[in-house]
């Protein structure tokens, strides 16, 4: 099938995943509506609607797999048909089906609006979606908002909660604030190019027809909103509020598709729209890497509540994706998306076994809750530990082999600083990840009643043991899925002046 | 014109940025934020002049967008209101900053 977007016709069938779940997350909204008893105050039960919620995503990444066979035709339309959409789009619609599977008995427990839940997080991840296909800098703007907009309400989605009230506002008000940044870089970017249209402002930049104060401005102003997104230091500092105060399902999704689809866009804007300009703003990228990779890592040392660290760590995992945006390389672009394929459903999992401990509430979070976890729920606590082990880059993991494939791709280009810092914080790392094992085998918990009984229903259960095992299944054999990530961003960094990889970039800026 | 327009629309940005990081109070904080969207609208509007149309249309869909994110923002400091009694970002420190 050739779409060449000469008629509407062909835009349903390019959107035809993204239209897909439009309708079905309506459909559950209403769903939802009729379902749910608002007088009784008795908990409801989040599995039905959940299941709804999963057999449309999974239409959806059907659908998916059945566009991505299409053949682009000629002309620059805004909606992008290369691999690294699609494959984003199955990542993405991997986290949100986690997120649904493994939030049931936290939802029913605290008896929050199953319906609007599962609807926000399948319109978010419409939004998300759309940021891994757009290739339109205005449609660009509309998806992220989207998606920020459904994220903004599932942080405060407790309003019998307060610090979820809180770390709503915080998310909020930094939120829209990184959104203006990055309108203003495409108002001027608009101004330096005459186009909003990511291809045609690269051929622009490339051939020095674009004004270029105004573009380097406006390149500027997009740096910093997509550093707000992806939460690199020192714009960071919403992040551990946020993931801390929101209830846990919220932070999962946050923590691992929401800064996916973040990474897409910025990767997309970044590698389709400036690679012309990769020796102006590698620099800029190469700092928010460094000082990414070390600040939150050092900081998470101290922590002792679990949530907080679990979300210093997921800071700190985002720099060392900036590495690969570093890099540019073609492998450092499919190592991109297999690090982002592995850390969403690694993060997820831990955090859903961080709702199962703390009895899926907002209270035993801290280190100590974690005493005596392992003898007394074998399955979850080795199930937790292999998503420390892996969050941490144990050799025969998944994490590791996405570390692995991020360094190859950094020392191409000939990154050798940045590739030792992301080893050494890897060591560093180890620390605070395998005190939290340490703590649930060596410690014996407060009282023999504690941990005995935990409330972790069998599809959940199913869902965490069954991420442990792709994860270990990945860490021995990666080579399936790198190919075809690496497939899918094929022809992307192809924008980036080869003389530069090939005489080296310099080392540091 | 076109330089004068930009210049307008910078000093709009800047002061809406200044009273992000300086003012308090949530929704005084959320009104620099809608001033920065509407300094980043007179840029567009201004680029179209040269640039033809779209300029103005996407003026449009930053509106709307503007007008969502207000429904779901205001909600959200009404639900945080409720909790505290008080819209002053200093107060909610249950969370550290």
């Amino acid at each position: 099938m050739v779409l060449d977007f000469s008629s509407n016709a062909d835009y349903i069938w390019a959107l035809l995943p993204e239209i897909l779940l439009a309708i079905w997350a309506m459909g559950v909204l209403l769903a939802g509506v009729f379902t749910e008893d608002n007088d009784s105050d008795a908990p409801g039960d989040a599995t039905t609607l959940g299941w709804l919620s999963l057999l449309g995503l999974l239409v959806v990444a059907a659908a998916n797999g059945w566009v991505y066979g299409a053949v682009e035709g000629d002309g620059s339309p805004m909606i992008a048909m290369d691999g690294f959409r699609f494959f984003a789009n199955w990542l993405l619609l991997a986290g949100a089906a986690l997120t649904i599977l493994l939030s049931f008995p936290y939802l029913t427990r605290q008896r929050l609006q199953i319906g609007e839940f599962y609807a926000l997080v399948l319109l978010a991840t419409l939004g998300m979606m759309f940021m891994a296909s757009a290739r339109n800098l205005i449609l660009l703007f509309l998806a992220i908002e989207t998606m920020s907009v459904a994220a903004y309400v599932l942080t405060a989605f407790n309003r019998r909660d307060r610090k979820a009230s809180e770390a709503g506002l915080k998310y909020f008000l930094l939120g829209a604030f990184s959104s203006a940044f990055l309108l203003y870089g495409i108002a001027l970017v608009y101004g330096g190019t005459g186009t909003v249209n990511l291809q045609e402002i690269g051929e622009a930049v490339a051939r020095g027809g674009a004004f270029s104060p105004l573009v380097l401005g406006g390149m500027a102003l997009l740096a910093i909103g997509f550093a707000f997104k992806v939460a690199a230091v020192p714009f960071h500092m919403w992040t551990p509020d946020v993931y801390e105060g929101a209830p846990t399902p919220a932070t999962a999704f946050m923590s691992a598709a929401v800064k996916a689809a973040s990474f897409i866009a910025f990767v997309r804007v970044f590698m389709e729209a400036f690679p012309a300009l990769h020796d102006t703003w590698y620099p800029v990228v190469w700092w928010l890497a460094a000082l990414t990779m070390i600040i939150p890592n050092l900081i998470a040392l101290t922590q002792t509540n679990v949530k907080r660290m679990l979300a210093y760590s997921s800071v700190a995992h985002g720099g060392y994706l900036l590495v690969a945006l570093a890099a540019a390389n073609h492998m450092a672009m499919g190592a991109l998306l297999f690090y982002l394929l592995i850390y969403s459903i690694m993060n997820i999992g831990a955090l859903a076994v961080v709702m199962v401990v703390a009895n899926h509430d907002e209270e035993a979070l801290d280190l100590e809750d974690y005493a005596g976890f392992g003898w007394k729920q074998p399955v979850l606590a080795t199930a937790f530990t292999v998503f420390l082990l892996s969050l941490a880059g144990f050799p025969g993991t998944a994490g590791f082999m996405a570390k692995i494939f991020i360094l190859q791709g950094a020392v191409e280009s000939q990154l050798w600083t940045l590739a030792i810092i992301l080893a050494l914080v890897t060591v560093l790392s180890y620390y605070y990840y395998l005190r939290v094992a340490w703590y649930m085998w060596m410690r014996p918990g407060s009282s023999e009643e504690r941990h005995v009984r935990v409330w972790a229903p069998i599809p959940m259960r199913a869902g965490i043991v069954g991420v442990a095992a792709l994860l270990i299944f990945l860490g021995i054999f990666p080579g399936g899925l790198l190919d075809g990530a690496l497939d899918a961003v094929q022809g992307l960094a192809a924008g980036v002046p080869a003389a530069e990889l090939v005489s080296g970039l310099p080392d540091s800026p | 014109m076109l330089v004068e327009a930009l210049v307008l629309s910078a000093i709009l940005f800047v002061v809406g940025t200044f009273g992000v990081l300086v003012r308090r109070n949530a929704i005084i904080m959320f009104l620099c934020i809608e001033l920065m969207l509407n300094a980043v609208n007179l840029s567009f509007v201004a680029f179209s002049r040269f640039m033809g149309i779209e300029g103005q249309i996407y003026v449009f869909f930053v509106m709307t967008v503007a007008a969502a994110e207000a429904a779901v923002g205001l909600a959200i400091i009404i639900s945080i209101f409720r909790h505290y009694e008080t819209v002053n970002v200093n107060n909610f420190n249950l969370l550290k900053w």
